[in-house]
């Protein structure tokens, strides 16, 4: 949908303008600067707080805020969501009491044990891919790479055909990048997701699997089987949450490295710091920004909220706060105190972070075991999502040494 | 030195059981579980802090 173009972030604050998805670090910069809270009329009103105190006490704040619905638009839940305490993708739209009973189905199968045991399909998965590539010069990182490590897991745990990566990415791109469509459309663009997960849901009751869905079909509240549209709900965020998310996280990590040589030979020589520069480009690059809607008319750090406002929550920029980070607009792959906040902060604490590391790692470590010298072919080439998860979408890599 | 972990802010991050395993562990689901209870040595008492400055959360504090 046409939107013009923000001219103060700070009255008019839009996350879809196109200076915001080029480069948000120096806005967000300059609005911390200037307010602690951007605001903005679009979407039906909404609020982004910048600072690391503000996005930490509105992420814990279930009181004032609910997670009804976690993708802003220019709808508002009566549109398109189920009412709370359920919401439309159980748990990220679930409110206390409802979202503890709902995320603790989940939190067994995402804990570090049962997912550290899928480093070795991971490490597969992406030599496969790095495989695949050749010995051409120049390789699309974000199309060749990136963009397959996330659904190569996703599909394998909760129990879809890995074939259809391309559709499911589709799937995401409808739900969380076109936020500026009109409700209708939206809502009419969803409609085959809908039956594409509800037809999945079928084959699995027919033919029961040792994978998510059919965990989930069998699964019980307090005796009682889970209602169709908490199963259906939860696929669709198990599908949403588990695949941009970390396309983008480990796509910028390359870019990074690709534009940063000094890291890229220090990780080479040094791979026992992988983690803890995954744990930095997590903290510079986070990915995840979340929502929430303000519940009732409040009064917040000065600002006058009304009811059904959108809440803006940027861990990225949370994650920039000079306040809490010493500094925070340098990227240090040792660094050694980081209370990042990528993955949330509160009970909405991302339930794919131990996935998503691994991910993360194993993809680092194979990509520059395979190619210790690289850098960016083209750095005007390079496109980044829109939308509430950013990362590199076209990323074209020189590959300038192969081991 | 002891360490005391609010177990009602950890939110299962995980920082603690990466950076200090030997201190630290998770439950089946994923919310950490203190493996030492009682006093730190020099060296436990440097992987507890750098366990402790990397938690979100602020659900760890190194103290009597």
């Amino acid at each position: 949908m046409e939107h013009p173009p923000v001219l103060d972030f700070a009255t008019d604050f839009d996350h879809t303008d196109e200076a915001w998805v080029a480069d948000p670090y120096p806005i967000m910069e300059d609005l911390r600067e200037r307010c602690p809270v951007a605001h903005s009329e679009r979407y039906g009103g909404m609020w982004a707080p910048m600072t690391h105190a503000t996005v930490s006490a509105i992420a814990n704040d279930t009181e004032h805020f609910t997670s009804r619905t976690v993708v802003i638009n220019n709808g508002r839940p009566g549109d398109e969501a189920p009412p709370a305490p359920i919401g439309v993708a159980p748990p990220i739209s679930s409110d206390p009491p409802f979202h503890e009973v709902a995320r603790r189905l989940l939190l067994p199968a995402f804990a570090p044990r049962p997912v550290n045991a899928l480093e070795g399909f991971s490490r597969e998965l992406c030599n496969q891919l790095l495989d695949d590539m050749g010995d051409a010069d120049v390789i699309n990182a974000s199309l060749q790479y990136t963009q397959h490590i996330p659904v190569g897991l996703i599909a394998k745990m909760v129990g879809l055909p890995p074939e259809d990566g391309d559709l499911f990415r589709s799937f995401v791109h409808e739900i969380i990048e076109a936020v500026d469509l009109p409700v209708e459309e939206r809502i009419e663009r969803f409609a085959p997701i809908e039956a594409y997960i509800i037809k999945l849901i079928e084959d699995h009751r027919e033919n029961p699997a040792d994978d998510l869905i059919t965990y989930l079909l069998n699964a019980e509240i307090a005796g009682n089987k889970l209602l169709d549209e908490h199963v259906f709900g939860t696929i669709v965020l198990l599908i949403v949450a588990g695949i941009d998310t970390t396309w983008s996280a480990i796509g910028s990590s390359l870019w990074h490295l690709a534009q940063n040589p000094d890291d890229l030979a220090r990780l080479v020589a040094h791979p026992e710091l992988i983690p803890s520069a995954i744990e930095e480009f997590l903290r510079a690059y986070a990915p995840v920004t979340m929502a929430r809607l303000v519940k009732e008319d409040f009064e917040f750090e000065g600002c006058p909220m009304k009811k059904d406002d959108w809440i803006l929550l940027s861990f990225p920029a949370a994650n920039r706060d000079p306040e809490f980070f010493e500094n925070a607009d340098q990227v240090l792959i040792d660094r050694e105190v980081n209370r990042h906040a990528a993955f949330g902060l509160g009970i909405h604490r991302c339930l794919g972070s131990n996935l998503a590391r691994l991910e993360m790692v194993v993809a680092i470590e194979e990509f520059i075991n395979r190619f210790p010298k690289f850098e960016l072919a083209d750095p005007s080439a390079v496109t980044f999502s829109q939308g509430q998860v950013r990362g590199p979408r076209s990323l074209p890599i020189r590959i300038l040494e192969r081991a | 030195m002891k360490i005391h972990l609010d177990t009602a802010k950890c939110q299962g991050h995980g920082r603690c059981y990466s950076l200090a395993p030997e201190l630290f562990d998770c439950d089946d689901l994923g919310t950490a579980v203190v493996v030492v209870t009682g006093d730190l040595d020099d060296d436990q008492l440097k992987k507890a802090t750098l366990a402790a400055s990397n938690c979100p959360e602020f659900a760890i504090v190194i103290g009597d």
